[in-house]
């Protein structure tokens, strides 16, 4: 996979927000990565960590900081102009962590899936648009009848499906799944992640997988990006991360997953990582190379402390 | 568990629900029983979409304007603040009543989708202070500093700062802690926790799940928790119940659901749960899709994806099946003139692994 060409370029991307007046949030604060063609990119990290952020930069709903994306050859992160764009709303789509928030309420659930079609006319006629629609409600396992129902008028899990069936009809090239199966039970999961899969062995899709179930980023990644506090603190294959976690924050994050069976789980402490008390400061810390594929952000005494202590 | 002394809080009976929809009555819920005691911690499970949600919209008065409460009754008991009890029908109370005296401050609920529960308009601070003043938990200042500590303890840094944010400035699972932290506001006797975690990383989970634990001990508070993660009901589950199509199917202690599940469903979810150790090119899912609603189920709801599925299955709703004080199962194979049958060997296997106290991913 190394020797192709990277679709998604990533380098020094920032991106910062100004909220009330001083209070300046560093949601992403200097990260690279690339993805590779027919790939999944797992992203995962601590909450408000800034992968959501990465994703909403990527797709252009923010301009970022500072940084430079490149995506299939073109800069993405400067001005573009309406050819370039039009490309990106097609070519990437992103599937958003919270739905209600990115359904349009007066809308039916058909018009919302079909919305990005209609818009780029991908379409030939209604038939084909029907026939579009009814395929992909039933690929994410929902019925053509639901198609005529409000966003409101559905279950947490339903409501998610839609916004994965309105990215997916696209036949995007990079999706950004932001948390798009967090509220699906275990076996519409599989359902969604199968779906996915397929797809991907299929078309060559790329995905980009932000997402806190970490059995389920293990299942589906290729390679791995560990953020927190707006760093990628830690990458590297699938393997490299599970197997050899350096940094403590992924070390505690692995420790933390928790196991469906209640003997173990009701006693199970998990490992601690306190980054203030531990006088890490990212912002000093540089990428070292683990070997393979595997990168941990660290300054050079944290790096051979961590990689001297791990297990 | 002990079975003494257990002061029972809320206990629903037959419920059913409908939705009228424009293709047709949606029958969402259809007889659901549930018991809830002091202190203790139920989890409901389920496929999406079973009802678990309207299920627990019911219990707090708040459903959707096109639903119909076909039957039913939802008991609540609370205690007044001299002590003398009181038991209400909550479908039966005025919308006012429910707001002045149950909800928010006797039962609180974290909702599903935190954006559908927050004003985009207001800042988050304000929005939890809201409650505590509404409800004269509070005076001004005394909000204030709860809305800040409540904020620090569900993880939020800066939360002097972060008490201005609006909620569209907050990442996903910050706001998430918001929903959390206005729950917790009231000191509420009864939480309801519908997937309050899903978009929180594994360490702020654990310490979100760690603090509703200490609460609920100090103040011996029950919870209903929602949620499609197996590994938390693991941790904080006493009892489970298992929905399905708009019925609890099987119900027992935690050990009794994941060690000794007897419906066909439940054997299905806990064969579908991811674990770290998963090879397989493709994940097992339960064959077939839910039953569509809109038509009056006959028979067994789950026979059609079924393979265990007997005759009788598709004319007769089975009742539930007693198998302990605490287990009950929704399934025609309980019968006693039903074949035996034994869960899917796969699914042994993994349990038995699970209780010599090992993964379940066989370590
Ligand atoms: N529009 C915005 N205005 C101001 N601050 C923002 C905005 N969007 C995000 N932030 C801040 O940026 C940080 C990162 O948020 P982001 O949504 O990227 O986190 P996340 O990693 O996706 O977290 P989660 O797992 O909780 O979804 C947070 O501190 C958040 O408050
Ligand atoms: N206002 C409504 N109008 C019509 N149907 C509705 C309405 N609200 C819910 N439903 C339907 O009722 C059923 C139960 O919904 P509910 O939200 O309780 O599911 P759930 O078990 O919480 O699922 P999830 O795990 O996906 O959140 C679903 O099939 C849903 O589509
Ligand atoms: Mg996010
Ligand atoms: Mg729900």
């Amino acid at each position: 996979m190394e020797n192709k060409e990277p679709i998604l370029k990533v380098s020094g991307l920032k991106q910062y927000f100004e909220t009330s007046g001083r209070f300046t949030v560093r949601a992403v604060d200097g990260v690279d990565f690339v993805i590779y063609p027919g790939e999944t990119y797992g992203l995962v990290g601590e909450s408000g960590s800034g992968k959501s952020t990465i994703g909403r930069s990527l797709i252009r709903l923010y301009t970022p900081t500072a940084g430079r994306i490149e995506f299939n050859g073109m800069d993405i992160s400067g001005a573009m102009n309406r050819t370039d764009m039009g490309r990106l709303r097609t070519e990437m789509q992103m599937i958003f962590q919270d739905p209600m928030a990115c359904l349009n309420p007066r809308k039916k659930i058909g018009e919302i899936i079909a919305q990005g079609l209609d818009l780029h006319h991908l379409c030939r006629n209604r038939a084909e648009r029907k026939a579009m629609v009814d395929d992909m409600l039933e690929q994410v396992g929902l019925a053509p009848e639901h198609a005529d129902r409000y966003p409101h008028q559905f279950s947490g899990g339903q409501r998610q499906r839609v916004g994965i069936a309105r990215a997916l009809i696209m036949k995007p090239k990079l999706v950004i799944a932001d948390e798009c199966i967090s509220a699906l039970d275990v076996s519409i999961q599989a359902q969604v992640v199968n779906l996915m899969k397929d797809l991907q062995s299929r078309t060559g899709t790329t995905y980009m997988f932000i997402a806190h179930d970490l059995s389920m980023v293990k299942y589906i990644s290729n390679r791995i990006g560990v953020m927190h506090l707006g760093h990628l603190v830690e990458t590297g294959t699938t393997e490299e991360i599970f197997e050899n976690p350096i940094h403590p924050y992924t070390q505690s994050l692995l420790s933390a997953i928790p196991r469906p069976n209640p003997q173990v789980e009701k006693t199970r402490i998990a490992q601690g990582y306190d980054y203030k008390a531990q006088g890490v400061d990212y912002s000093k810390g540089i990428q070292h190379h683990v070997g393979g594929q595997h990168y941990v952000l660290a300054t050079p005494e944290e790096f051979s402390r961590w990689n001297k202590t791990r297990k | 568990m002990e079975q003494k002394n257990r002061e029972k809080i809320m206990e629903i009976r037959d419920l059913s629900i409908t939705f009228r929809t424009m293709v047709g009555p949606v029958h969402a819920i259809r007889g659901v029983n549930i018991d809830l005691y002091r202190g203790e911690t139920l989890a409901i499970v389920g496929e999406s979409g079973s009802g678990k949600s309207v299920t627990v919209k019911a219990a707090m008065g708040i459903l959707a304007k096109n639903s119909v409460v076909d039957q039913g009754t939802i008991q609540y008991t609370y205690h007044h603040d001299d002590g003398t009890p009181k038991t209400v029908n909550i479908l039966k109370l005025k919308k006012k009543e429910l707001r002045r005296h149950i909800n928010g401050k006797r039962i609180a609920m974290i909702f599903q989708d935190p954006m559908t529960s927050l004003d985009p308009t207001m800042p988050i601070g304000k929005q939890i202070i809201e409650g505590m003043l509404w409800h004269h938990r509070a005076g001004k200042d005394e909000a204030w500093k709860k809305a800040v500590h409540l904020l620090d303890e569900v993880g939020i840094p800066d939360a002097e700062q972060r008490m201005k944010n609006y909620p569209h400035q907050l990442s996903g699972g910050m706001r998430q802690r918001v929903v959390i932290a206005i729950a917790l506001a009231c000191d509420p006797d009864l939480l309801i926790c519908d997937e309050p975690t899903t978009a929180l990383d594994v360490t702020i989970q654990a310490k979100i799940l760690e603090l509703i634990q200490r609460i609920q001990k100090e103040r011996g508070i029950s919870v209903i928790f929602i949620t499609h993660d197996l590994g938390v009901v693991a941790k904080v589950a006493d009892y489970v119940d298992v929905m399905y199509a708009g019925k609890i199917v099987e119900k027992g202690t935690v050990e009794e659901i994941f060690y000794d599940p007897r419906h066909p469903y439940t054997w299905g979810l806990l064969s579908a749960m991811p674990d770290l150790d998963t090879a397989d090119e493709r994940l097992y899912t339960i064959p077939g899709s839910p039953p569509n609603l809109l038509h009056m189920v006959e028979g067994d709801a789950f026979a059609p994806r079924n393979q265990y599925a007997l005759k009788i299955d598709r004319r007769a709703e089975p009742p539930m099946f007693q198998i302990s004080d605490t287990h009950y199962a929704a399934t025609w194979l309980l019968d006693e003139r039903a074949p035996h049958v034994e869960m899917p060997p796969e699914l042994r296997e993994r349990i038995e692994r699970m209780k010599m106290g090992g993964e379940p991913d066989g370590e």
